[in-house]
């Protein structure tokens, strides 16, 4: 038990630690922004300075508070209904090889249809609404959750089944216990990509359909030719998607990846 | 008493019969070697007698309690540790989790692996030691019947040896009966009460001998006498380092 505890506590140091190299990226990217804004000026590229001090007005004010959590529900929604869908289907087709020789073309047209064609097809069937972000989420990340699942239920090891079933486990058992671990290693990378898809095709929704959230609200700075406050909505959005996908998808994969975690070599952990 | 009882099993692949109505029985307490030349069905006849394959014609009749199977691959999940894969039968039991990691550990030391190995993962232990927890995984549910395919072709001599004599002591031990899947004769010997000999041309068992030794004093001297004896005097055993491949395929 706690030597359970004192693992879990060396890793959330680990992850930590590895975050210098993250500031370090970081500080990378705001020195390019700056250089940028030296040789453009404050109306094309404001610098980061006055960005961040725009995004730091913007987080004082109720209003958008209530705009970012409009979008970020719909986002959210939309994530764990692709994740859903995405997984079961996936789930589902992985399991019988017709089902997936029929999906695969399915996919590509699915695929080749450009996203903003969805958006106006959602429009008119959902007008400007929920409704509308929801389906265009769902286009747009579906296909790679479910091609991730499929392909890793299609490709598993089946060997390690048969040893299951040597041991007396039942179908159900084998899913459970076999298929679903080999599945995991493929599903949450897709989500974690899903994820940051949910909240850009949100936001290109709202802006898009004049859906109240961030979207509009980015459509009226620019209408406004605030540059600044423009990339300050940028800049939340960004740090919306780095709150979720820290706080929620990359622990749940770590859970499931402590395996690999064993198999790197010492030295470069993370 | 019967342990378990193939009846006059007949398999094919696309149109080749590899079996052809195979009869065979293992009695309680017995470990019964099959061993012949690469393709001539040994590992095939195993997987059904375990049920694992279903044969086109014939049943196996298992007559014991509780069986469990060492793979020629270790087959051990690689996202569970050593301490949970050897548990993983008795999870698959409904076991609880507590008396789990107590049985798991028991059979972990009956195999010399220690407490720090069970907390690593298989990616991080030596070939040895994976086959080591596999053999684990399949005493841990004490078993009265116990399956071997080939388990320990991909090691080396000195670590074969060790693996045959864990097996050897578990047998003592436990009293299981089994079934033994190897193409070496020498580890057949050490290991078996008789030895099944399958060959190809007849597609089924071409004869059996039973080992003249004691099973649990069995020195290297005598298993290499009768080893001689057996490749050199015995007909039986004259097919037994025939390979083609190109019929397998």
């Amino acid at each position: 038990m706690t030597t359970a505890f004192l693992d879990r506590l060396a890793r959330l140091g680990r992850f930590f630690w590895s975050g210098w190299v993250g500031l370090a990226g970081i500080s990378l990217f705001f020195a390019v922004w700056q250089y940028g804004h030296e040789a453009y000026g404050d109306f094309i590229l404001p610098s980061p300075i006055a960005t961040l001090i725009a995004t730091w007005h913007l987080l004082h004010s109720a209003d958008t508070w209530r705009l970012v959590a409009a979008t970020s529900e719909r986002a959210f929604q939309g994530f764990i209904l692709t994740a859903l869908i995405g997984g079961l289907v996936g789930l589902a087709v992985g399991y019988s090889f017709a089902a997936m020789r029929l999906a695969r073309p399915l996919l590509t047209i699915i695929l080749g249809v450009p996203p903003i064609a969805w958006i106006v097809l959602a429009m008119i069937w959902f007008g400007s609404g929920r409704g509308t972000v929801l389906t265009t989420i769902l286009v747009a990340a579906f296909p790679l959750v479910f091609a991730n699942v499929a392909e890793a239920v299609a490709t598993r090891d089946r060997s390690l089944e048969d040893m299951a079933r040597a041991f007396g486990a039942g179908p159900m058992q084998r899913i459970w216990t076999i298929v679903m671990r080999q599945v995991a290693g493929h599903y949450f990378p897709s989500l974690a990509i899903a994820l940051g898809t949910s909240f850009k095709v949100a936001v290109m929704a709202e802006l898009l359909a004049n859906i109240e959230g961030i979207g509009l609200a980015l459509a009226m700075s620019r209408a406004n030719l605030d540059v600044a406050q423009s990339i300050a909505w940028v800049v939340l959005i960004v740090a919306a998607i780095i709150i979720v996908e820290y706080g929620l998808v990359h622990p749940v994969r770590a859970e499931f990846e402590r395996w690999r975690e064993a198999a790197r070599p010492w030295g470069i952990k993370r | 008493m019967t342990s378990l009882r193939l009846d006059r099993i007949t398999q094919a692949y696309f149109g080749r019969t590899v079996l052809n109505a195979v009869s065979l029985v293992v009695s309680a307490g017995e470990i019964v070697a099959l061993v012949g030349p690469s393709g001539c069905g040994k590992s095939t006849l195993v997987h059904i007698a375990v049920g694992l394959i279903e044969p086109q014609q014939g049943q196996s009749v298992r007559d014991y309690t509780r069986h469990a199977m060492i793979f020629q691959e270790h087959r051990l999940l690689p996202w569970a540790t050593a301490g949970e894969n050897i548990a993983y039968p008795l999870r698959l039991a409904g076991v609880s989790r507590a008396e789990r990691s107590l049985r798991a550990a028991a059979a972990a030391s009956s195999v010399s692996l220690n407490e720090r190995d069970l907390g690593k993962y298989p990616i991080e232990l030596s070939g040895g030691m994976r086959q080591r927890t596999a053999i684990a995984r399949a005493l841990v549910i004490e078993p009265d019947f116990v399956y071997f395919d080939e388990p320990f072709t991909a090691l080396d001599v000195a670590l074969k040896r060790q693996m045959q004599d864990i097996v050897v002591s578990a047998a003592q031990q436990s009293r299981f009966a089994g079934l033994f899947v190897t193409h070496d004769l020498s580890e057949a010997i050490r290991v078996a009460d008789r030895i099944v000999v399958l060959d190809e041309r007849v597609r089924g068992i071409a004869g059996e001998r039973t080992v003249p030794l004691k099973r649990h004093a069995r020195s290297d001297e005598e298993i290499f006498d009768l080893m001689q004896r057996y490749l050199k005097n015995d007909s039986l055993f004259a097919h037994l380092h025939d390979i083609n491949e190109r019929q397998i395929a």
